[in-house]
């Protein structure tokens, strides 16, 4: 099993610190990540007043310069509203600083700010991710690309130069629940990131299941399942609690105003930690638990909390990094690698 | 219809909302048969993984093997929906104007009128509408479903014009883990849409008509 954490840089409206404080911040956040062994860190693209990284790459680039272990992934690039070319030259840009430990995680976006600023119409929703999906994995591709499509220019036996370290540039689909979206990420033959919210794992463990069905309709090998879950680690989980929840209200606040939900408060995001949820919030023993029991449930091969949430304090962050990285992967690390009786190989994010 | 067919529930739809209502009232001990638009093989293989024990029938069918049926398809897709077949129907309206995931629907942007009753125009006029589980979330469907007479169990709105297919949908409520609390017509059921403080509240239903009846005296001209 692979353990990570993601962020969307929040900048939280109320009470937040601003982007020149919280972007530096969040490359110490990653180079902690890395130095107490943690497999992965995400940023997740944004285009809303809410969220800073709305080129997850550039930040990640930095963070790479100054880590040596740990991969970096945008957590998700929203394909949909750009251009395959770029993003393909972008991740490849990354791929070169970090010596190859960069993946572009991709999907449709949930909040949509990027089609009203790139001027893409939501009547494409599918159609746009379809199309630009295929696109980038022919890119990834050895061969010359000769490729035409609905949105954009066609191309005529492109190579894209220089090519990443990493053959090919690894690119994982995100869904965020919908059975489609998990089949077509099978369809792809590309591994899958099951993004979750809320909700208990048991609901969860059948999208992953059509996932491996699928790709055997497909004929396509096997691939590794990601999960994302809002989670966070202090020292005791009333501490977790307390630093967690009302930062969580207000990313579900900050994210959910602008779609009429109403105003969620602290014990709403308590009452989603409960048995067996997906949100994995307490103590270093308590995120343990949750997390062999969705592996169990689930039986994916990475798992990633988006532990840096709302006006949360970068101290405690911190804190929560070097917990995770030390007291609770090697444990659930260890359990799952003892549970499949083998060694790492058996847990390990093989294909890519 | 014999006893089983009556509590036979068909869903447009294997969406997020569409398995979740599945999975609870399959639970629950309805019968429950599904149609979407995609192709056979990957509605049987939705089904077969996700909701063991669902039937996957053809759109034009659905309504024939089912007195209930749930809407569970994006707002800009009911178009498609053979809805002609669904005269003399029980018609359930989960569905949201959601113009920040849908985009913008002409007849629908106006919001002069509450989007049910935009629903209701599209199907025939015996079709009997009622609004309800469109303001708790896929996760929350699961997460909080509770059996009758637990404490803090959450609440859903309940709205329609047919007071016999509102009290129809009330017990299936209940029977699918939440109480029901009738909110009144469709043409009031703005209180169950998106930007209402019942929208995605999970409230226990104390909570529930306290901001319910807060919301009506809103609304009273001073």
């Amino acid at each position: 099993m692979e353990i990570g954490a993601f962020t969307f840089a929040d900048i939280a409206v109320r009470g937040g610190v601003r982007p020149p404080q919280r972007i530096p911040e969040l490359i110490e956040e990653i180079v902690l990540a890395d130095e107490v062994g943690l497999d992965v860190f995400g940023i997740g693209e944004h285009h809303h007043p809410g969220f800073s990284a709305p080129a997850p790459p550039v930040i990640l680039a930095a963070a790479a310069a100054r880590t040596h272990r740990i991969r970096l992934t945008s957590a998700v690039t929203v394909l949909s509203s750009d251009d395959p070319v770029r993003v393909f030259e972008q991740f490849t840009a990354l791929d070169l600083v970090s010596q190859g430990r960069a993946e572009a995680m991709v999907g449709r976006g949930a909040l949509l700010d990027s089609f009203r600023l790139f001027g893409h119409d939501l009547q494409d929703y599918d159609a746009l991710f379809d199309e630009k999906l295929d696109l980038l994995i022919r890119l990834r591709g050895d061969e010359p690309v000769t490729w035409q499509g609905r949105f954009r220019p066609p191309l005529d036996e492109e190579v894209i130069l220089p090519r990443p370290v990493q053959t090919p540039l690894p690119v994982w689909v995100a869904v965020g629940g919908s059975p489609n979206s998990v089949i077509r990420a099978a369809a792809h033959g590309l591994p899958m990131v099951l993004g979750t919210v809320g909700g208990v794992a048991a609901q969860f463990a059948p999208l992953a299941d059509l996932y491996r069905q699928a790709l055997d309709h497909y004929d396509k090998p096997a691939q590794p399942v990601s999960m994302t879950l809002h989670g966070f680690v202090a020292d005791t989980s009333q501490k977790a609690a307390d630093v967690y929840f009302p930062a969580d209200a207000e990313l579900f606040n900050t994210a959910g105003a602008s779609r009429g939900i109403a105003g969620m408060t602290a014990e709403h995001m308590a009452a989603k930690n409960g048995p067996g949820s997906t949100y994995a919030v307490g103590s270093p023993q308590a995120v343990i638990d949750k997390l062999l029991h969705h592996h169990e449930v689930i039986g994916h091969q990475r798992t990633m909390l988006q532990l840096a949430v709302g006006p949360l304090p970068h101290a405690d962050i911190m804190r929560a990094i070097e917990l995770l990285g030390t007291e609770v992967a090697p444990v659930v690390r260890a359990e799952i690698a003892r549970r499949e009786g083998g060694g790492d190989s058996a847990t390990g994010v093989g294909a890519r | 219809m014999t006893a089983l067919a009556e509590r036979t529930v068909g869903i447009f739809g294997a969406g997020k909302s569409g398995v979740a209502i599945a999975r609870r009232a399959l639970d629950a001990g309805y019968g429950v048969a599904v149609a979407t638009s995609g192709p056979a093989w990957r509605t049987d293989l939705v089904t077969r993984v996700l909701t063991p024990g669902v039937r996957a029938v053809d759109a034009a069918e659905l309504a024939s093997v089912a007195p209930i049926v749930v809407l569970a398809v994006p707002l800009r897709r009911l178009r498609e929906l053979p809805l002609s077949t669904l005269a003399g129907r029980i018609v359930v309206d989960i569905m949201n104007y959601w113009e920040p995931t849908d985009g913008v629907l002409p007849d629908f942007a106006s919001r002069a009128h509450a989007s049910s009753l935009i629903v209701r125009a599209a199907l025939p006029a015996s079709a009997r509408l009622v609004k309800t589980f469109n303001h708790i979330g896929y996760h929350e469907m699961e997460q909080l479903a509770r059996p009758s007479g637990t404490v803090g169990r959450v609440a859903l709105g309940v709205a329609g014009d047919d007071l016999d297919a509102v009290a129809t949908i009330a017990r299936f409520v209940d029977d699918l883990g939440f109480d029901p609390v009738s909110t009144g017509t469709l043409a009031d059921s703005h209180c169950l849409q998106p930007g209402s403080p019942l929208f995605g509240a999970d409230m226990e239903p104390a909570a529930f008509r306290e901001a319910l009846s807060q919301l009506a005296s809103r609304e009273v001209p001073a």
